[in-house]
């Protein structure tokens, strides 16, 4: 029987089927305008099933299809302590929320912090600066990357951060400059969610804005320790969704 | 069930002065709303349906019992607010209503004059009034303001222009010249409210009057220990609509009803009648007021998994826990021990606060909690700052502790819904 774990985020749907306790597919894919659908025609490619669904529209799919729902929080936090075991601390930062959780030392969720209704500090807040210095992502991570300096950005409104962005472009400031301030800027929030929360020797980073290797680095420079990444760290929810699902069928049927 | 419906009285608020054909829209949604949040519980209370009654009434019945008060020369008298010492209406024979402001709907209307970056219940209070659109605004001889925080102080200026306001000073620290402050604010209530009667009260209104409210408090503390027990015999939300409901009840009628319902719940605790089974994880809320018809969080709550055994809050028992003392031998006497019941009260508006950290800490005692949800209503600064300490006691007793920060808008329900179902898991464990 195949586990499945599917967490449907803000922007992406994250995938992950498991055959005898091993990783046999991963996807990521854009969320359509009908999340669950997505989620529903891929539980329907891996019949018999048995899945968790996770992130923003898990009870939509669990009012379509027989899944159970763990949150993205747990998701993420019990997902970053299967690839780093000694994780205590995970940030995530995916489309439309940052979250910060601290777990004991047994790897229970002790505290945790969400971003309030903000949307600064997120994916989509990077996609919308690279959107309005016509950049594509993955040009927007270089340019910052590439530079030295930055003009600090002071809004972290990400509505704000725009006009301020534009008034930056034409004041005549490079876009790498302008493009690695709203990294920093990111960053210091970001690091101030962390701080809030407390973290020890290292910091696990998951989620889709963990892909960006500039945002790693300036995090683990504004923290002063290392910044840990999963090899996908997309999917660490809906990884621990499957291997939630695979613990509820044992608990179910233990003779399988 | 089905019967329920928020009653219409087209001519009765267009005596009033109301927007009608604004207004004729909302009986409908409050209908919708309340059967979906109140009516959809599985084993609910049978003594709940005076409570649904009362809001069947809510635009209708009681509006009528207000005016007829009126007609009859006594006082009315809106608040937003613990503060306002309503033995002294109730003395007077007068009635203490607490006014619209706990809805998205009207915020609009208060946005065209105020800033946007105020309080949400400020906000929609100041709404309900410019937008002709709450029957109890329109009702009261005046409404009684007070300088609990910087919002509320400086928007009663501007709702001055539209119903009279009587503002109040309330000391935010608890010396002694403090209380002497607020003495004389009572006083001076007392004289506003006489005027409307043109009779003055005396010391016999009064000692009624403090017996009366006193009863209100007590039922409630009765109410409150009963759902503490554990399977919950009521549920959270329908502790929060009683609660919300003391605040514009009759009070002797309210308090009649309040103990037929202990009664019940009495009952159903000797059988094992309960709303939720007992492993379900039971949540306190701390923080700032909730007024009608706000029960978003509750809501999210109880829909998650969880159940709220405790609101600490002031529509909660920072209204009810503290009675005042019935044997005053002058005038002078009873307003001095009122005063003293009064300024019992731990508003996150006082510095230093430390009476309101420990009141939480007890409360989560008494009733049982296995967490603390911190309710901020946003830009309600004293209350968000005050979460810092909270939350510190919390950690060092090992308390789980979340504090969140919303509004009216519909707008976060999915955010808040992932926080409190992940608060919910980190309590199971």
């Amino acid at each position: 029987m195949v586990k499945v774990g599917i967490d449907l985020g803000s922007r992406t749907i994250k995938l992950v089927a498991l055959k005898q306790g091993a990783i046999s597919f991963h996807t990521v894919v854009e969320s359509s305008f009908e999340p669950h659908r997505q989620a529903l025609a891929f539980l329907e490619q891996h019949v018999p099933v048995r899945a968790v669904a996770t992130g923003y529209g898990r009870h939509l799919v669990q009012q379509h299809a027989e899944v159970d729902v763990i949150t993205e929080i747990k998701a993420h936090a019990m997902g970053a302590r299967y690839f780093f075991p000694q994780c205590r601390t995970i940030l995530d930062v995916g489309g439309q929320d940052s979250k910060v959780i601290s777990l004991t030392a047994e790897g229970k969720v002790q505290n945790f912090q969400m971003n309030d209704k903000c949307a600064a500090g997120t994916g989509r807040f990077l996609e919308m600066m690279a959107v309005s210095l016509g950049y594509t992502m993955a040009e927007f991570g270089a340019a910052a990357a590439g530079v030295e300096q930055a003009t600090p950005i002071n809004s972290m409104c990400a509505v704000f951060a725009e006009s301020e962005v534009v008034s930056l472009k034409n004041s005549g400031m490079p876009p790498a400059e302008i493009a690695r301030a709203v990294h920093l800027a990111v960053a210091n929030r970001l690091a101030t969610m962390v701080r809030k929360v407390g973290y020890g020797d290292h910091l696990v980073f998951s989620g889709g804005v963990a892909n960006s290797p500039i945002m790693v680095s300036l995090l683990a420079q504004e923290l002063g320790v290392p910044v840990l990444v999963p090899d996908h760290p997309s999917i660490v929810g809906a990884l621990w969704a499957a291997l939630q699902a695979e613990l509820l069928h044992h608990r179910d049927s233990p003779a399988a | 069930m089905s019967a329920f419906e928020v009653k219409s009285d087209p001519q009765l608020w267009e005596k009033l002065g109301m927007d009608v054909a604004r207004f004729t829209g909302m009986p409908a949604m409050l209908t919708q709303a309340y059967t979906n949040i109140f009516l959809a519980q599985q084993n609910r209370p049978a003594k709940m349906a005076y409570f649904d009654g009362m809001v069947e009434n809510i635009h209708t019945g009681r509006i009528h019992e207000l005016m007829e008060a009126k007609e009859a020369g006594k006082p009315v008298i809106g608040t937003f607010c613990v503060y306002i010492p309503e033995e002294v209406v109730v003395a007077a024979g007068g009635v203490c209503v607490g006014l619209c402001g706990g809805a998205q709907g009207s915020i609009a209307d208060a946005e065209k004059v105020l800033p946007r970056n105020i309080c949400p219940m400020v906000k929609s209070a100041f709404g309900f009034k410019v937008g002709k659109i709450c029957p109890y605004f329109q009702a009261v001889d005046f409404v009684y303001g007070e300088t609990t925080c910087d919002a509320k102080k400086k928007t009663w200026e501007l709702l001055d222009e539209y119903v009279p306001t009587h503002v109040m000073e309330i000391p935010q620290m608890k010396r002694d010249k403090d209380k002497a402050l607020w003495l004389d604010e009572v006083k001076e209530f007392k004289v506003a409210v006489d005027k409307i009667t043109g009779t003055e009260t005396g010391f016999d209104e009064l000692s009624q009057a403090i017996v009366t409210i006193n009863a209100k408090r007590k039922a409630l503390q009765r109410l409150n220990n009963l759902r503490h027990h554990n399977p919950s015999p009521i549920s959270g939300k329908d502790m929060l609509l009683i609660e919300q409901i003391a605040f514009y009840d009759e009070p002797n009628r309210f308090v009649e009803n309040v103990n037929a319902l202990c009664d019940e719940l009495e009952e159903r605790i000797k059988q094992g009648i309960a709303v939720a089974p007992a492993s379900t994880p039971r949540i306190m809320v701390s923080g700032t007021p909730m007024a009608l018809p706000n029960w978003k969080l509750h809501n999210i709550i109880e829909t998650s998994g969880g159940i709220v055994v405790n609101e600490e809050s002031c529509i909660g028992t920072r209204y009810y826990k503290d009675l005042i003392d019935e044997g005053s031998t002058t005038l002078e006497q009873q307003l001095e021990r009122l005063t003293e019941r009064y300024m019992k009260i731990d508003c996150s508006c006082f510095t230093p606060n430390t009476e309101r950290i420990d009141q939480v800490l007890k409360e989560y005692e008494q009733s049982g909690a296995e967490g603390i949800i911190d309710y901020c209503l946003q830009f309600c600064h004293t209350y968000n700052i005050e979460a810092v300490k909270l939350r510190k006691a919390c950690e060092e007793r090992g308390i789980p502790f979340m504090a969140i920060e919303s509004d009216y808008s519909p707008d976060d329900v999915g955010q808040l819904k992932t926080r409190v179902e992940a608060f919910i898991e980190q309590i199971k464990g």
